[in-house]
C-alpha cells in the first residue's frame, strides 16, 4: 500500500508521541535515580551515585525483591506445569465438561484482583486454616498464571499437527516417551513465551499479594508502595525501577528473538 | 475361512464396525491380508478406507469387532503395543529432530544403544537411496525426500506390516509414478505385508497384488487387479475402477438383449461400418457426439439410437489411421462376452 506524503508524515508524528509518551517519563526516573535533590528537583541540580548505593545496601530492599523473585518462580513453576497438562487435556481428549472447564481456566485472570484477594484470604485462613506465607502468595498468584502458560500451551498444541505424536506412539513409543521426545520439544518456545508472561504477572502483582502474603513477609511492588512517600527513601525507589526496566528488557528481547527465529524456520 | 492348514493371515478383521457419533464410518468389515502381500485399500474420500488403515494401526478403537495381527487378538492393544508401522500422508516427520534422528527414533525408543541405531538408521536411508542427508532437517527437503525418510523411518523398525496412508498423494505426478516404482521394489525386497490406501485407481491397479474397493463403509469388492477391471461386481467398482459403460436392467433388455443390468469397457467396443449383424453380439447404430484425440488413443463418444451415450476408446493403431469426426453416423458392436453383468 502506498500512503501519501501528508500521512506518512502525520503518521510518523503520531507514532513518536506514543513512544515519547511512554518512554519519557521512564527516562525522567532514569535520570532521577541519579538526581542529588531528595524532592526529585526539575531539571537536577546535580548528579549523584549515592541512591545507588543506599539501594545496594538496603537489607528491607534486598529481602523484598529475593521475595519477589521466589514467589514468582514458584508461581511460575506451578503454571507451567499444570498449564501444560491443562492444555494437553483440553487439546487432545474429549470429556464431558471441557467446556466449562476451558472458561474455568481463563476466567481467574478477568476477576478483580480485590476479589480473588478476599476470596483466597478466607479460603486459606478460615476454609484450610493455614498460615499466610510466602507459598500462599504462590499458590495466589498460579492461579491466574496458569492462564498465561495455558493460553500459549494451547495455541501451539491445535496448530501441532496430532499425526506427530501418533507416529511417535506408532514407532513404540509409550505416552510418557512421546511427551518427552515429541511434544514437548514442539512446546518450548510457548512454555517459554507462556512463563515468562506469568513471571511478570506475579513480578509485579500488588492487590492479590495484599491478601495472601503473612505479616512480615513483603514482595518488591509492596516495598515500593511503601517506600514512594517516604523522603528518604523516595530517590531509592527510582533506582529499583532503573533496575526493573533494564531487567525486564532481557526477557523481552530473547522473547522477541524466539518469535523470530520460528517465523523464519 | 479357509481350514486348519491355511496359512496365518498377516491382518484379520472380523465384523468391524466404527462410527463417530451418528456417522457410520466402516459397517461391519470382514477382512482377510496375506502375508508378503501388497494389498490396497481404494475409495472415494469417506469411504472407510482411512478409518480402517487407522483402526488396524491402532489410532482408532473399533466400535465393535476384532483385529488379529498374525493370529493374535490385538483389538485393544495401544498403537506402540502392535508390530504394524504406518507411513502417513503427510509424513509427520519429527520437524526438530534431523533426519537420520527421525529414522533412528523407532530404535530409540526400544533402548538400542547410539551407535547401532545410527547405523541401522544409516542403512535404511540408504535403501530409500537418501545417503548424504542424515544431517537435515525434513524442512530442509522437498517433498519426495520427506517421503523417503518417511518410509525409511516405518521400516527400520522391521515391521510385519507396514501401513501407508495415501503416501504419493501431495506428489507430483512424474515423482509418483517414480515412487510407486520404488514402492513396489521395497516391498519385494523387504518382504512383509503392505497395506496401501489410496482414492488412485491406478495406483492401486498398478502398485497392488490384490485390491479392496470401498464405498460407503463397506467393502464392494476384493479382488486382483484384473479381476477388478475384468470383471466388476457392481455398478460402483465398474465405475470406479477405469471407466465402464453400465446398461441398466431395461436398457441391457433392449439394446443388448441381456437379461440383466450389465458393463462394458470402452475398449471392448467396435466400431463397425455396417448394420450387418454379428454373432454372440450385438449392433448398435449410433452418432458420434464427441471425438477427443489423446495421443496413443481417441475417445468417442457416441450417442446411440434412443439417446444413450456411450464412451468407446480406439486405440491407435500401426498403418492407417481412420479418422473420426462428431456429427458422423457409426455403428458399434458390443460381444456377449465381453459384458460383465452386475449386481445393483
Amino acid at each position: 500500500m502506498r500512503l501519501s506524503r501528508t500521512s506518512k508524515w502525520i503518521l510518523g508524528v503520531v507514532t513518536i508521541v506514543t513512544l515519547a509518551i511512554i518512554y519519557l517519563p521512564l527516562s525522567v526516573v532514569l535520570v532521577n535515580s541519579f538526581n542529588t535533590s531528595k524532592n526529585m528537583a526539575w531539571p537536577p541540580p546535580g548528579l549523584t551515585l549515592d541512591w545507588w548505593q543506599k539501594a545496594s545496601n538496603s537489607s528491607g530492599l534486598m529481602a523484598a525483591l529475593s521475595t519477589s523473585v521466589m514467589v514468582a518462580l514458584g508461581a511460575t513453576a506451578i503454571a507451567l506445569v499444570l498449564g501444560t497438562l491443562l492444555s494437553m487435556a483440553l487439546a487432545r481428549y474429549k470429556f464431558f465438561g471441557k467446556q466449562a472447564v476451558s472458561l474455568l481456566v481463563v476466567l481467574p485472570i478477568a476477576l478483580p484482583g480485590i476479589v480473588t484477594g478476599i476470596a483466597l484470604n478466607n479460603a486459606f485462613r478460615t476454609v484450610l486454616g493455614w498460615n499466610l506465607s510466602i507459598v500462599t502468595i504462590m499458590v495466589a498468584h498460579a492461579t491466574f498464571c496458569i492462564v498465561t502458560v495455558y493460553n500459549n500451551v494451547m495455541a501451539r498444541l491445535t496448530r501441532m499437527h496430532p499425526n506427530l505424536e501418533e507416529a511417535s506412539a506408532d514407532l513404540g513409543a509409550g505416552l510418557w516417551t512421546t511427551f518427552r521426545l515429541v511434544t514437548f520439544p514442539q512446546l518450548g518456545s510457548a512454555l517459554f513465551a507462556g512463563g515468562l508472561l506469568a513471571f511478570a504477572l506475579s513480578f509485579d502483582e500488588i492487590v492479590v499479594t495484599t491478601f495472601t502474603a503473612g505479616s512480615g513477609v513483603q514482595t518488591l511492588p509492596i516495598w515500593i508502595l511503601e517506600n514512594m512517600f517516604r523522603p528518604n527513601q523516595a530517590p531509592v525507589v527510582n533506582v529499583v525501577a532503573v533496575v526493573l526496566v533494564v531487567v525486564s528488557v532481557i526477557p523481552i528481547y530473547f522473547a522477541q528473538r524466539l518469535a523470530g527465529s520460528e517465523q523464519r524456520r | 475361512m479357509a481350514g486348519n492348514s491355511a496359512p496365518i493371515a498377516a491382518i484379520e478383521l472380523v465384523g468391524v464396525s466404527k462410527s463417530f457419533g451418528a456417522v457410520t464410518a466402516v459397517q461391519n468389515l470382514d477382512l482377510v491380508i496375506n502375508d508378503g502381500e501388497f494389498f490396497s485399500m481404494l475409495g472415494p474420500s469417506g469411504s472407510g478406507k482411512t478409518t480402517v488403515l487407522r483402526i488396524i494401526a491402532g489410532f482408532e478403537p473399533a466400535t465393535s469387532g476384532t483385529v488379529l495381527l498374525a493370529g493374535q487378538d490385538v483389538t485393544s492393544k495401544a498403537p506402540f503395543d502392535r508390530d504394524v508401522n504406518t507411513v502417513f500422508q503427510d509424513y509427520a516427520l519429527f520437524p526438530h529432530m534431523t533426519v537420520l534422528e527421525n529414522v533412528a527414533y523407532g530404535l530409540r525408543v526400544r533402548g538400542i544403544g547410539k551407535s547401532e541405531r545410527n547405523l541401522q538408521a544409516l542403512e535404511a536411508l540408504r535403501m530409500v537411496r537418501l545417503e548424504g542427508f542424515e544431517d537435515r532437517k525434513p524442512s530442509e527437503l522437498s517433498g519426495g525426500q520427506r517421503q523417503r525418510v518417511a518410509l525409511a523411518r516405518a521400516v527400520v523398525v522391521k515391521p510385519k506390516v507396514l501401513l501407508l496412508d495415501e503416501p504419493l498423494g501431495a506428489l507430483d505426478l512424474k515423482l509418483r509414478e517414480q515412487m510407486q516404482i520404488e514402492l513396489k521394489e521395497l516391498q519385494r525386497k523387504l518382504g512383509i505385508t503392505f497395506i496401501f490406501v489410496t482414492h488412485d485407481q491406478e495406483e492401486a491397479l498398478t502398485l497392488s497384488d490384490r485390491v479392496a474397493v470401498f464405498n460407503q463403509g463397506r467393502i464392494e469388492q476384493i479382488g486382483t487387479p484384473r479381476q477388478l477391471y475384468e470383471r466388476p461386481e457392481s455398478e460402483f467398482v465398474a465405475r470406479f475402477v477405469g471407466t465402464s459403460n453400465i446398461f441398466s436392467e431395461s436398457e441391457a433388455a433392449s439394446l443388448l438383449a441381456q437379461p440383466e443390468a450389465c458393463s462394458v469397457r470402452p475398449e471392448k467396443i467396435e466400431m463397425r461400418p455396417s448394420s450387418q449383424s454379428q454373432k454372440d453380439a450385438s449392433v448398435l447404430p449410433g452418432k458420434i457426439i464427441e471425438s477427443i484425440y489423446i495421443g496413443s488413443a481417441t475417445r468417442l463418444i457416441i450417442e446411440i439410437d434412443g439417446g444413450k451415450k456411450i464412451s468407446v476408446l480406439r486405440q491407435a493403431s500401426a498403418g492407417s489411421e481412420t479418422n473420426f469426426d462428431r456429427g458422423q453416423q457409426v455403428f458399434i458392436e458390443i460381444r456377449n462376452a465381453d459384458l460383465v453383468p452386475i449386481k445393483k
